[in-house]
């Protein structure tokens, strides 16, 4: 029996260089280099630790059975009552925001993928989609309260309009999140289907989208995430005065996990920066939550890179 | 499997033309929507503001009397502080999101690598309210007590006292600045990552095998390849930046005052608008609306400039990640 050498490691030429003749003036420029790369990940590491740490152990302390399914109380000054209107809240604005935004996005996504290539009416949507990511989150929340809540159509605050202010944050997330995914699905598959003679719709309904199917959850969720944290959007669209839980989309004020932080933060009240910080942990741990999902259904079904 | 008819094949066939045409034009307006939702901002917004805007004139962005009781919006304070809050942001996190993105594509791989991308996705996922409310009740008492320190010490510098002059507060332009750069590392060191990911593996090993340490060959070899992708990302930073709200809303000081001061407080377009549009009426109203086209403006602006610039460097990263 012969026995082989341990296979050595492949060597990092930017480490044996260190082990030669190197000036020090390169040795130390090359040390300070290294220093502010791993100093960079720990500096940025310091916020997430500090703030994830405060509000885990200010909302362990606060959230409770109660605390998660009592009404919000109408004088804020004193302990007691809890989040489950904003918690509603927050599931059925965000709910609804996808349910609009989610479609729609993979639509476009697909006319970008596999219609528009491209030519430059697709370039242009591609472009502005980039763009609108950068649409600032109050001015999505203003322009629906101009055209929607009072000026425009004159509907009211309700849920559904907040809904309307999330789905325009998420739109150009999913779409090019989506459009991303799509493009990694390799071409053998829409030409076996083309071969078999299937149209292209047929081909995206029976064969793109489900091989993509992972990736597009995933981008999704992200989108949902962020969706679901946000706090400009809502302030004037679902008017937030909303004590009970209100199930209604359409008529009727509703609150959130975030306006609730925003409105007691404001107060000077122990009790109602407590219900803050509870209602923080309760919100992180939804958007966490949504991450996660979408970081383990994008590993599960992930589309070999091609 | 059963055969069909020549008959029924064409009939089907002209069910699947029709279905086809109509599923591409569904998809079709799904992406025209973008372009929709942009225009319709634009127009509606501006529409509303037009009261305040036609009453003010150009003095809407030159002035800085901003009194609503006496018919007077002015908002170039606001406009200052947006600016000068970013800029701040700007900063702080270029550095540590070009390190971040330098470690993650030099230093480390596999599973590092991974749990680098974890703690950034972790950093993006914490609501901006969250951040706002830790800053202003956690960070921002200990800050003044740093920060007027440095008034004590640094500011009373000459030419430096104009900067970081006292009296120092806790929220003011510059804890508004650290907590945007905190929210603003993520989308930064994502994309110059990205633009990182575009030099070829062989150009770098071709630098170190000339001799090169590490430092050596990411300044011949990588940075002269990756500036317009880093400007790019740069840029991005900065457009999130200036449209944060409700962070920049409860650390920023609401304070409306032009200053050079960093650690006075001062307001910036986005706040004035979370604080006030709920209770404006009228012209009031229109301004703040008008606030909003101004900051659609500039955002839409910077992020256009943004991937115009990034879009010429993404083909070659999208061959990087093909390949």
């Amino acid at each position: 029996m012969t026995t082989t050498a341990p296979p050595e490691a492949p060597r990092d030429p930017g480490e044996w260089i260190l082990e030669r003749a190197v000036s020090p003036r390169r040795r130390v420029a090359d040390g300070f280099a290294r220093a502010w790369m791993i100093g960079s990940v720990l500096v940025a590491l310091l916020p997430l630790g500090f703030i994830a740490g405060y509000v885990i152990y200010k909302g362990i302390k606060v959230v409770d059975w109660a605390f998660l399914t009592k009404d919000i109380p109408i004088v804020t000054q004193f302990p007691g009552g809890g989040m489950w209107p904003a918690i509603v809240g927050t599931l059925l604005i965000t709910g609804i925001a996808s349910m609009i935004a989610i479609p729609l996005g993979v639509l476009a996504a697909v006319y970008l993928n596999e219609y528009g290539g491209q030519q430059p009416l697709a370039r242009v949507i591609r472009f502005m989609s980039d763009v609108m990511t950068g649409v600032p989150s109050i001015v999505m929340g203003l322009f629906v309260a101009t055209v929607w809540v009072s000026s425009g159509l004159h509907l009211g605050y309700s849920s559904f309009a907040g809904s309307l202010a999330l789905a325009g944050l998420m739109l150009p997330i999913v779409i090019r999140s989506s459009e991303d995914i799509l493009r990694l699905v390799p071409d053998d598959l829409r030409q076996a289907s083309d071969a078999l003679g299937a149209r292209r719709s047929r081909t995206v309904v029976r064969v793109v989208l489900p091989a993509a199917l992972g990736g597009i959850v995933s981008g999704a969720m992200l989108a949902v995430a962020r969706a679901a944290g946000e706090t400009a959007p809502l302030l004037f669209t679902i008017g937030g005065a909303s004590r009970a839980v209100n199930l209604h989309p359409f008529h009727g004020e509703n609150t959130a996990l975030p306006v609730q932080i925003w409105d007691n933060a404001q107060t000077p009240f122990p009790a109602a920066h407590d219900r803050a910080w509870g209602a923080a942990f309760t919100l992180i741990v939804i958007v966490f939550l949504a991450t996660v999902i979408a970081r383990v259904v994008s590993s599960r079904f992930a589309l070999a890179r091609h | 499997m059963t055969a069909t008819s020549p008959a029924s094949d064409t009939r089907r066939k002209a069910g699947d033309v029709w279905r086809d045409r109509s599923f591409r034009a569904v998809a079709l307006v799904a992406g025209l929507l973008v372009l929709a939702i942009l225009g319709l901002i634009a127009y509606a917004t501006t529409a509303q503001a037009w009261p305040a805007f036609r009453q003010t004139g150009f003095s809407f962005i030159t002035s800085d009397k901003w009194i609503p009781s006496q018919n007077k919006f002015g908002a170039l304070a606001f406009i200052y502080g947006t600016v000068v809050s970013s800029v701040i942001a700007l900063v702080f996190a270029v550095p540590l999101s070009l390190g971040m993105a330098l470690f993650m594509t030099e230093l480390v791989s596999g599973r590092v690598r991974r749990w680098v991308t974890y703690i950034v996705d972790l950093l993006a996922a914490i609501p901006s309210v969250v951040y706002g409310y830790w800053a202003l009740t956690v960070f921002a008492p200990p800050a003044q007590r740093f920060y007027k320190h440095i008034a004590d010490t640094i500011g009373t510098l000459p030419g430096l006292s104009h900067i970081f002059g006292g009296p120092a507060n806790g929220t003011s332009f510059m804890t508004a600045g650290l907590i945007l750069a905190v929210m603003i590392i993520p989308i930064v060191t994502a994309l110059s990552r990205e633009a990182l990911a575009t030099v070829a593996q062989d150009d770098k090993n071709a630098a170190l095998a000339m001799g090169a340490t590490r430092w050596e060959m990411l300044r011949a070899t990588v940075f002269p390849r990756v500036r317009t992708g880093l400007v790019g990302a740069v840029m991005l930073g900065l457009g999130r930046a200036l449209g944060e709200t409700i962070a920049v809303a409860l650390t920023i000081g609401a304070n409306h005052q032009i200053t050079s001061k960093v650690f006075q407080p001062g307001d910036s377009m986005a706040a004035v608008i979370a604080h006030e549009f709920g209770e404006a009426t009228g012209v009031h109203r229109s301004a703040l609306i008008g606030l909003g086209v101004v900051l659609f403006a500039l955002t839409i602006a910077i992020n256009m400039l943004a991937r115009f610039v990034t879009n010429r460097t993404a083909g070659a990263y999208k061959a990087v990640v093909r390949a």
